[in-house]
């Protein structure tokens, strides 16, 4: 058992197969936090069947070798607890939030859950038509669709991060149960969970029924997926997707940056913070939505992870402004790199980022997050007490110098909605 | 001279731990002010709430409640335009604002020891803001780039419909957005006009959570306020909507991909005595939410044994089922969503809507359906109290809305109810000529 003195100063337990569980206490309300994540997102996905991790995100919490979906609806449901599955390209997440009498028999029902389900046909038919329908939807969402087209163009169709997460109808349609339980037997392992539980709870007695309830699993560690790094751009790329019976247009613009554990991070986010997120929206709100007012939302997000993230900048325009929106983006990345940010851009969002810790670790379901977060990419148990002077050490020059490889020329551009380019 | 008084928040077994009260004052000026102390993080959230939204605005003027919200965050006489950026954020925190039917509010939450610098900023926005020509032309196109990308989503197309048709007299029919021809052609001195004539102390209702001291930050707030000169209380639409008689009906065809099914019925207002029992009903169908508009899709609602749930989803006639069933000032709508699957029609999932429908207006709700929507609305309004923010938004919202004291009695309310204050709630709520039913047909995408 490891703690640190100050912070989160969570607990930190590694069970005697591998898997680990993070506690921290909070006397917030009397309720409970619990994120329970396995090292397989849609990076996992076989190649030809993109979409798996998905379904089996649908239909895993849907019966297990001791409960039916129906006994399982009614732990929840009586509990007042809602289950959300989410799968990311990294991590398959059970998230929930229960009343802290509760906490006993909610994580027994998440082990049960991650460790025996059965996916039962019937139960997968249905989540089935619940998915197809979703990529129904979004084929009629110019944001997903721009986002979706974004990523492919950046990391090419076949990666695993160019890849759709929720994958095709026709993928979705044929995956059967039997590969949804291979897949679930190859990636689902003590080794590859991370337990964390967060809110008005005891350590030492989540240390315990965690111990009960996945102390005992056995399965062999998953095979490493291995990855590539993205293609260089080289050149600029553009691609329409022209949606004309929609009244808006949705910009994704694009670039392939670095990984989560370059050092080079902290200076990344504060550029990109003051490119597209300071107050709002950064230098590009301040263009594109204050000083023109093209924009309802226009702001860039910065995802690093194992492999090299993007950092897309996204803007909802109408159909005229919508070249005249990537000029200026255009014209804002060229400043930016050939100026850097000003001293006083630097300090403001340095401020902000590092003065924004406790209102965004002020939940348990945040904290549970950032912890969960920390453990991934194995930052340290005390991460948020670095977490400022990391900040604070990167200079103006490291800031410029990660705004070099936003070159316009070397930019994707896709535009979904009523424009046909 | 301040109306200073302490009330106790009812405070049930699993919530005794929060010695949770709320100090209410009234500044001379008519400023009413809530300050709960909750000393769990160095934070402080301070909201500003004004009893104007989208039901106070006249024909031609639709959308202008949301656009003087937008004109409130352009500078101040104190506040220069270009000294708004960042204002906040040099304390880490984030400050927002949202327009809806009843209400529009502004928030700030930050480290406490910007408590001062947020009560600055509202003051200023209350009676300082500056509404310069230029910044009202630039901002007409952020509103219409808004209003278009809500027209993206079928889903908000339907239920602006529903909401038109349901309503003939009340100006609960138009969205919040407003009307593109009305945003197209309002003027600065009509933005201006009506930012005069609402914000104004005796119409606003001022709220912090946080790491604060009572005495200490009612002391700030007179400081603040104190100087700000009540006005004419606004004057109000006085309209009250018909009784329905009958179904109506609204078909959206349209380019799209997905069909999508609407059923709204007239519902009580918040401090009506049907409106927990309705809340309950909802539960029982649709899972319970957070009871209001902020919290009510943060987190999904528990729906798995709900009855729409097993009626439609379960059976694969629709991939989601959800229920609204919101806290408002006048009665609104309970409006029930379905998406159909792909491939199903939308008579086969009205059908059977409707026929669940019937069966609890005609049975009621078990008693087992009702201990689970007890216990689902109880921890939800455990889990909404997980940050200062969001209690402050539930304080300033019922205090705005209607009361606080009808927050406070809601677990007492929630707790007391009987199967039969439900089935009296389901047999009124759903009667068939009580509803609006509307249809989104996807046309194929050329």
């Amino acid at each position: 058992m490891t703690t640190v003195a100050s912070g989160l100063a969570p607990t930190r337990i590694v069970l005697s197969n591998g898997a680990i569980v993070l506690v921290k206490e909070t006397r917030k309300t009397p309720a409970v936090t619990l994120n329970v994540a396995m090292r397989a997102g849609s990076v996992c996905d076989p190649a030809g069947s993109p979409g798996a991790m998905y379904l089996l995100s649908r239909v895993i919490d849907r019966g297990t070798v001791t409960r039916s979906a129906a006994a399982i609806a009614d732990e929840l449901d009586n509990r007042g607890v809602s289950l959300n599955i989410v799968v990311s390209r990294h991590l398959f997440s059970l998230l929930c939030t229960c009343l802290a009498e509760d906490v006993e028999p909610i994580l027994e029902l998440l082990g049960d859950i991650v460790t025996a389900p059965t996916v039962p046909d019937a139960e997968l038919a249905t989540r089935k038509g619940e998915v197809i329908t979703l990529l129904r939807q979004d084929e009629d969402n110019p944001a997903v669709r721009a986002v979706e087209e974004l990523m492919a163009l950046l990391y090419g169709r076949s990666h695993e991060y160019g890849r759709p997460q929720k994958g095709t109808s026709d993928t979705v349609e044929h995956l059967t149960r039997e590969q949804l339980l291979e897949l679930h037997a190859a990636r689902f392992a003590p080794a590859a969970l991370t337990v964390v539980v967060v809110g008005d709870v005891d350590s030492g007695r989540v240390a315990a029924i965690t111990d009960q309830v996945f102390g005992s699993w056995r399965a062999a560690s998953p095979v490493p997926v291995h990855l590539s790094p993205p293609p260089l751009a080289t050149s600029r790329r553009r691609r329409v997707i022209p949606m004309m019976n929609k009244s808006q247009a949705d910009i994704a613009y694009g670039f392939t940056t670095i990984t989560r554990r370059d050092p080079a991070y902290y200076a990344y986010w504060l550029m990109n913070n003051a490119l597209g997120q300071y107050a709002l929206g950064g230098r590009l709100g301040d263009s594109i939505r204050e000083r023109q007012g093209m924009a309802y939302y226009v702001s860039s997000a910065f995802d690093p992870n194992i492999v090299e993230g993007p950092l897309m900048i996204r803007a909802g325009v109408s159909a005229p402004n919508v070249d005249r929106a990537i000029a200026s983006i255009d014209e804002e990345l060229s400043a930016v790199r050939r100026s850097g940010i000003t001293a006083k851009e630097l300090t403001e969002s340095r401020q902000y980022l590092i003065g924004s810790l406790p209102r965004s670790l002020e939940t348990n379901a945040a904290i549970a997050q950032f912890l969960q977060s920390a453990e991934f990419f194995g930052l340290g148990l005390d991460y948020d007490v670095r977490l400022p002077d990391l900040l604070g050490r990167v200079t103006i020059d490291e800031v410029h110098a990660a705004a070099q490889p936003l070159d316009p020329e070397r930019a994707t551009v896709v535009v979904a909605g009523p424009y046909q380019g | 001279m301040l109306f200073d008084f302490i009330m106790e928040r009812m405070a049930t077994s699993a919530e005794a731990r929060q010695s949770a009260f709320l100090r209410a004052a009234t500044l001379d000026n008519g400023l009413q002010v809530l300050i709960r102390p909750e000393h769990t993080a160095p934070l402080a959230s301070v909201w500003c709430w004004y009893k104007v939204g989208s039901k106070d605005e006249s024909p031609g003027l639709t959308g202008v409640s949301h656009w003087v919200e937008h004109m409130n965050f352009k500078g101040t006489a104190n506040i220069p335009r270009d000294q708004v950026k960042g204002i906040i954020e040099q304390f880490g925190g984030s400050w927002n604002g949202y327009t809806w039917i009843d209400q529009t509010t502004y928030l700030e939450t930050a480290t406490r020891d910007a408590l001062d610098r947020m009560l600055f900023i509202e003051a200023e926005r209350m009676d300082r803001c500056l509404y310069h020509p230029d910044d009202c032309e630039s901002e007409r196109t952020v509103i219409i780039s808004e209003l278009q990308g809500g027209e993206n989503d079928p889903d908000q197309l339907l239920d602006q419909e529903v909401t038109a048709a349901a309503f003939k007299a009340h100006s609960y029919r138009h969205p919040t957005i407003g009307w593109l021809t009305d945003l197209q052609t309002m003027t600065r001195d009509d933005l201006y006009g009506y930012y005069r004539r609402y914000y104004i102390p005796n119409n606003a209702t001022l709220v912090i959570v946080g790491d604060v001291d009572a005495d200490e930050a009612l002391r700030r707030v007179e400081k603040h306020f104190g100087r700000i000169a009540a006005g004419p209380p606004p004057s109000r639409l006085r309209t009250v909507e018909p009784e329905q008689n009958g179904e109506r009906r609204v078909t959206l065809e349209k380019e799209g991909t997905t069909a999508y099914l609407k059923v709204a019925y007239h519902a009580p207002h918040a401090s009506d005595p049907r409106f927990v029992p309705a809340l309950l009903l909802d539960a029982a169908l649709t899972g319970a939410k957070g009871v209001n508009l902020w919290s009510s899709f943060r987190v999904p609602p528990p729906q798995r044994n709900a009855r729409l749930y097993r009626a439609l989803v379960e059976t694969g006639l629709a991939s989601a089922v959800s229920g609204a069933m919101l806290p408002t000032e006048q009665p609104f709508l309970y409006t029930i969503s379905a998406t159909a699957t792909d491939g199903t029609s939308l008579q086969s999932v009205e059908t059977p809507l409707l026929t669940e429908l019937e069966r609890v207006r005609s049975d009621g709700i078990t008693p087992s359906e009702l201990a689970r929507a007890k216990a689902q609305l109880r921890a939800r309004l455990v889990f909404d109290d997980d940050s200062v923010t969001n209690i402050a938004h539930q304080i300033g919202y019922f205090a705005t809305v209607n009361s606080v004291d009808v927050l406070t009695s809601l677990p007492t309310q929630i707790a007391a109810a009987t199967l039969e204050q439900v089935a009296d709630a389901a047999r009124a709520l759903l009667a068939p000529s009580n509803r609006t039913v509307g249809w989104f047909k996807p046309v194929p995408v050329s």
